[in-house]
């Protein structure tokens, strides 16, 4: 780890002035994978504060029936919260998905959204990589792509997000509280992470020295009707090579609306309303849901050794939209498919 | 070099049940703290990336991969080895059912696959085999002792859950 | 408490048990030394090329940095490569040298060693040198360098290379029908045991206790003796406990030499961890292209073997390990071509890992076994029947002792193999598709000479002794069990100890070699001690066993008695109290019976048998269970048996579903050196595995044992892979069997 200065802020408004006053300052909080891209060397903060100690770990209810679930409130905490639990299942069970019990001990909702790719190169130091050090060219592009993106990549950047929560909360369509130099704002999920297009160092839309505050989840709708699946290279503890949150809200025996995510195979978890729309209406069926996979994947495009991801996540996605239509969402626990 | 050295920080840990005042610079690891100052060399570092495990430990009851939490971050909090679990002489019941099922061979990964069943069974989200599996996860054990691993902690569960999981000390 | 007796064949749990639960057993980095420091290499980025400049102002005048080491400043260092070779597990070739010069040979290799007066000021200045590299295009895949393969020159000690041909293989297969002829590939692996690898070189004005993570600590002590040129009376290598190693270990790595290197450069104790990434770099079990053609008459019974391989070595050494041997013996076949190439990549030097050679040959020969089994529409356990070999016609040898047959028949009955369906995706659960498989293991019961001691000590308590390892096979319990048996003591008042120079000499342990030779050893020693004890007691004065000889007395309770009548009798507090330093001690060897080993041949074998659910539409395997039979002569304790199986099995698991270490072939560069991405199995993935021991009598030693720490690997990944062709109908043949490879 390089060196570097330690504030422990007492105050949001003191970390956010901390950080915005200082290019190379940067907030930790559960530090799973900050310190983590610190010992690889790929992240030299120069002076990192401390927000741990911040009021900012209740889960509340919103007047518009929704939650308010503040950033510093710890991954497991999260799933585990029978409110959520209860109305917010689909959140619940991609957290569960997700790393270890340790690490989600650790992590925060916060820095659940700030986690950075896995890209092997981004990690390795002794590679160029345009997210790591801009203008250094892409090793993924031509090299092992296997955890690489079908959608949205750039000539400059192939890399993934890896959060499995993220793509849950895409499907459920949080909003994100910020807290910056300039005051408070709210950011939709969908605009909250970006394409790498040729800034592939940007990961999201965060100013320096914004804070994530809190993430708001609108009035629960789905009922039983949806799932998260992922898909990976060992059972558990592993990242995801195709993940779906789907949730389902069904007039009568159709669909009323569908909200799909997929995650590992963009910069960013990945939806497409348009795609959605077109459920609407439509009597659950595996064809129904493999056209709309089709859709959904109309932009894939392989890097060579990730090909398989564009089929792998059709067949995923018709999957977790039938769990999600029979209410019967996969439980993280279970290693069967059901 | 023109950077500054940045402060050490004085934190106060309670290790085991003893408190300590520490200087610690921003960039130490509490892995690294326990195993290199405190002589605490139960908490293993098999990758010191979050990655592995071994060096679970209980901060304020809850496992976590102390690889990843800076020392200085933790001033003020509660801090469970695996010593302070229990000692050869008088094993925790988990330590005691991990010999008794043979679930470890080399026994690198072990102490922190116990604090991590310990921290487990205090979460109280594992009943079924397929829940302790999958929240066992977090660590790894190449000398591939799962199965009686699963043993052992199946054994200590069904103890304390004879009246309901409570916490356990 | 004789009652309690034998200890040898229960299942005693671990005697270090306690220590390791209660996180006191020390690993070699975990020993303290006064005015410590510590080291940390810089790897380089590049695969193959030149260091043309290293620039180490920055890291220099970093906080704490001590010294900063690299191949222009080093301490002088032998030219030649002889004194590199004191090494019992070296290869031919010219042995990697840290630092040696500017020559980049595999990326990751060490650039600059920096040692500071923390872990943490080391690690930061290692990040801060600034090394230039001349880069060449490196390659690192095996299948590319095919054209070049080679018949290594020098053979590898200790490792046959493979027989003569017999018979006519090749022109059968021609003429034969029934036949199959097939490429499998195993993706490279490596160890991955979780103990970062480390050495703690503690300096003592000029003495060294060196703690080097091993699998035998005699041969880092007799690699920096002759590297160095230390007096070996002022080095100790103490290692009583490591993390895992499955062949990693054997070899002294560069952690090693480095630390001790700047220990003598510093004269003060040094510490070197290396990192998990940086444990990619030294030893990995070698990308391996095998064709296996097998050929058979309408009646089941092999025609025809031949099993050839290409496998992956570095440009400085010729690796090599018994990859296509078995082919030769496992079955009962009169035409046998077997070959063994290498081909040159730019990476570091392979390794012996967890059954080198078996793994990969048995898992080829294994697959195409059940391959052939659909052809000839024969149920694959009696294919293996049908082609059972009484004797290795490798070398025209009965078999020691080989209880295959009631393995076979033990877990097949477990398994509820008869319950299998024949065609493949004819059994069905749920969604998934169900495929039972079945795969035999092999491996060789080898042993090696060792030395032990046995001692009473002044507490009463008995000591043995030996030089060997326990890397988690659970030495020190079985040592302890043969001890406590010897004398019929108490579990509890014997000690075992390993792990150190100190003790009476003994290889490294590999090759599954350790229960038997350094088991009997100290079953030698024991018997030594008893000798000793006895003719200590016939010289009291006025002794009551004045006449007594070994055979006529019993060693009981504490005491020497007369097996007629055990009234008469001299207590060991009295032999002690007249002993010099309250303590007696007897040496013993132990070597191989060569008489024995030139009449039979000796060798564990197993039958496995998977189940395995396949989610054909996702990809997504799960291995349901395995039972895995083991015929291995006499097992000392059941529990540290069975965990040896299981983690053999848990290892196949990874190497059939899992692992795989994957190159950057442009660069060179492993781009998954990490737990993280490099997928072991983790807890999820294991479930219900049953293993079963048979009875197998065997002479080839004393205790009759033959050693388990390979065996639950071979056959393992084979036998999950046939289930998986079972299940789905496809064959995958290059492993691991990812999700992308079913779709």
């Amino acid at each position: 780890m390089n060196r570097f200065s330690y504030l422990r802020a007492s105050s949001v408004s003191e970390a956010v002035e901390a950080v915005a006053g200082d290019p190379a300052a940067r907030f930790i909080a559960g530090g799973t994978n900050l310190v983590d891209l610190m010992k690889y060397d790929v992240e030299r903060p120069g002076r990192l504060v401390d927000i741990t100690r911040l009021p900012l770990n209740g889960i509340e209810k919103t007047p518009g029936g929704g939650v308010k679930i503040g950033a510093l409130v710890p991954n497991s905490d999260l799933a585990y919260d029978d409110r959520i639990r209860r109305d917010y299942p689909l959140l619940s069970s991609a957290i569960l998905a997700g790393a270890s019990a340790q690490l989600r001990n650790a992590a925060t909702t916060g820095g659940n959204l700030l986690q950075r790719t896995r890209c092997y190169y981004f990690y390795d130091v002794g590679t160029p990589c345009n997210k790591r050090e801009p203008g250094s060219g892409c090793s993924a592009i031509g090299g092992e792509t296997r955890i690489h993106a079908i959608l949205g990549a750039s000539d400059s950047c192939i890399a993934t997000h890896p959060s499995d929560m993220c793509v849950a909360l895409s499907a459920l369509e949080a909003v994100v509280h910020v807290q910056g130099p300039r005051g408070d704002r709210t950011i939709p999920f969908a605009d909250f992470h970006r394409l790498p297009g040729d800034q592939p160092e940007k990961d999201n839309t965060l100013e320096h020295g914004e804070m994530v505050t809190a993430v708001e989840l609108p009035a629960p709708r789905f009922g039983r009707h949806h799932t998260y699946l992922k898909l990976r290279d060992r059972l558990s503890y592993a990242f995801a090579l195709v993940s779906v949150a789907a949730a389902i809200e069904l007039d009568g025996d159709n669909i009323g609306k569908a909200r799909v995510a997929l995650g590992g195979v963009a910069h960013k978890p990945w939806r497409d309303a348009d795609a959605e729309a077109s459920l609407k209406g439509v009597l659950p069926s595996s064809s129904a849901f493999a056209d709309f996979a089709d859709r959904l994947l109309s932009g894939a495009r392989g890097q060579g050794e990730n090909d398989f991801k564009i089929e792998l996540a059709r067949r995923a996605i018709v999957r977790a939209l039938g769990q999600a239509a029979s209410g019967t969402p996969q439980v993280q626990s279970v290693k069967q498919v059901n | 070099m023109a950077q500054a050295q940045a402060a050490a920080t004085s934190v106060t840990l309670t290790v085991n049940g003893e408190p300590k005042t520490l200087d610690v610079a921003p960039w130490e690891t509490l892995l690294d703290l326990l195993r290199e100052r405190l002589r605490l060399t139960g908490a293993k570092k098999g990758c010191d990336q979050g990655q592995c495990g071994a060096c679970t430990v209980l901060v304020d009851g809850r496992r976590v991969n102390s690889c990843l939490q800076l020392a200085v971050m933790r001033d003020g909090c509660e801090i469970t080895t695996i010593e302070g679990l229990g000692g050869p002489d008088e094993l925790h019941p988990m330590q005691a059912a991990f010999v008794k099922h043979d679930a470890f061979q080399c026994g690198y990964c072990t102490p922190g696959q116990i604090c991590s069943a310990v921290g487990m069974i205090r979460e109280g989200h594992a009943e079924t085999s397929d829940e302790i599996r999958e929240l066992m996860s977090g660590n790894l054990c190449r000398c591939g002792a799962y199965t009686n691993i699963l043993d052992a902690v199946e054994e200590v569960l069904a103890e304390r859950n004879a009246p309901k999981l409570e916490a356990a000390e | 408490m004789s009652n309690v007796h034998p200890y040898v064949g229960r299942a005693q749990p671990r005697v270090d048990g306690p220590l390791k639960v209660s996180g006191l057993a020390r690993y070699s980095a975990e020993f303290a030394a006064d005015d410590l420091v510590y080291a940390a290499a810089v790897p380089s980025t590049i695969a193959k090329g030149r260091i043309v400049r290293i620039d180490a102002s920055a890291a220099q005048s970093a906080p704490g940095v001590v010294e900063i080491l690299t191949h222009e400043n080093r301490p002088n260092m032998p030219a030649e490569d002889e004194p590199y070779k004191a090494d019992m597990v070296a290869v031919p070739g010219g042995p990697f040298r840290p630092l040696r010069d500017d020559r980049i040979w595999f990326s990751g290799q060490p650039a600059a060693l920096v040692i500071a007066d923390t872990h943490e000021n080391a690690r930061h200045a290692a990040t801060l040198v600034k090394v230039e590299y001349e880069a060449l295009t490196p390659e690192v895949d095996v299948s590319n360098a095919r054209d070049r393969a080679y018949d290594p020159p020098e053979k590898r000690n200790g490792i046959p290379p493979p027989p003569p041909p017999r018979g006519d293989a090749e022109a059968t297969f021609k003429g034969s029908v029934i036949r199959l002829e097939e490429e499998y590939r195993v993706s490279a692996e490596h160890h991955n045991p979780m103990e970062l690898q480390a050495t703690t070189v503690e300096w003592d004005d000029g003495r060294l206790v060196i703690h080097n993570k091993t699998q035998g600590v005699n041969n880092p002590k007799n690699y920096v003796c002759s590297v160095f040129g230390l007096d070996p009376e002022a080095v100790q290598v103490s290692t009583p406990f490591v993390g895992g190693a499955f062949g990693m270990a054997l070899r002294p790595h560069y952690d090693l030499t480095l630390a001790v290197m700047a220990a003598l450069k510093l004269k003060r104790s040094v510490r070197l961890v290396l990192t998990r990434g940086q444990m990619y770099t030294m030893g990995w079990r070698p990308d391996t292209l095998q064709t296996v053609a097998l050929s058979a008459g309408e009646d089941g019974r092999l025609t025809s073997v031949r099993h050839e391989v290409i496998q992956a070595t570095s440009q400085f050494e010729d690796y090599q390990e018994p990859t296509v041997n078995w082919s030769g013996l496992v079955y009962d076949c009169p035409n046998v071509t077997l070959g063994h190439k290498l081909a040159k990549v730019d990476t570091s030097t392979p390794s012996d890992m967890r059954a080198p050679g078996a793994t990969l040959g048995m898992f080829a020969l294994e697959t195409a076994m059940d391959e052939l089994s659909y052809k000839l529409k024969l149920d694959p356990l009696e294919l293996r029947l049908k082609n059972y070999a009484e004797a290795d016609q490798n070398d025209g040898k009965p078999f020691s002792s080989k209880e295959l047959k009631a393995a076979y028949e033990t877990g097949a009955e477990r398994f509820r193999w008869s319950k299998r369906s024949p065609e493949p995706r004819s059994m069905k659960e749920g969604r998934e598709l169900v495929g039972y498989g079945m795969a035999t293991g092999c491996w060789e019961a080898m042993m090696q000479p060792h030395g032990a001691s046995a001692a009473l000590t002044a507490d009463g308590r008995l000591e043995v002794a030996c030089g060997t390892a326990d890397i988690g096979t659970g030495t020190y319990t079985i040592l302890t069990q043969i001890g406590a048996d010897a004398f019929s003591m108490p579990i509890e008042e014997v000690t075992a100890l390993v792990g150190d120079t100190r003790l009476p000499m003994a290889p490294v342990e590999g090759g599954s070699w350790a229960a038997a030779s350094a088991g009997n050893a100290v079953r030698l020693a024991c018997a030594a001690l008893k000798e000793e004890l006895v003719k200590r007691a016939r010289g009291l004065d006025d002794s009551p066993l004045a006449n007594a000889s070994v055979d006529h007395v019993v060693f009981r309770d504490g005491r020497i008695a007369l097996a007629s009548d055990e009234n008469v009798a001299v207590s060991y507090a009295k032999l002690l109290g007249a002993a010099e330093g309250g303590r007696i001690e007897a040496m013993a060897k132990f070597a191989p019976d060569k008489e024995f080993a030139e009449k039979f041949s000796s060798y564990t074998h197993s039958a496995v048998f998977a189940e395995v659910r396949v989610d054909e539409e996702l990809g997504v395997v799960r291995v349901e269970r395995i039972v895995s039979a083991i015929a291995a002569g006499k097992i000392l304790n059941l529990a540290t048996a069975r965990s040896q199986i299981l983690g053999g099995v848990v290892m196949g698991i990874g190497m059939a579903l899992h692992e795989e270490t994957k190159w950057d072939k442009r660069l060179g560069r492993i781009v998954n050196a990490n737990l993280g991405e490099y997928h072991v199995p983790a807890h999820a993935d294991v479930k219900n595995i049953d293993v079963i021991f048979v009875d197998e009598e065997d002479d080839a030693n004393p205790l009759g044992v033959k050693g388990l720490g390979e065996i639950g690997i071979v056959g393992a990944a084979a036998a999950i892979g046939n289930a998986v062709f079972h299940a789905t109908g496809r064959r995958v043949r290059h492993l691991p069997i990812t999700i992308d490879k079913l779709l």
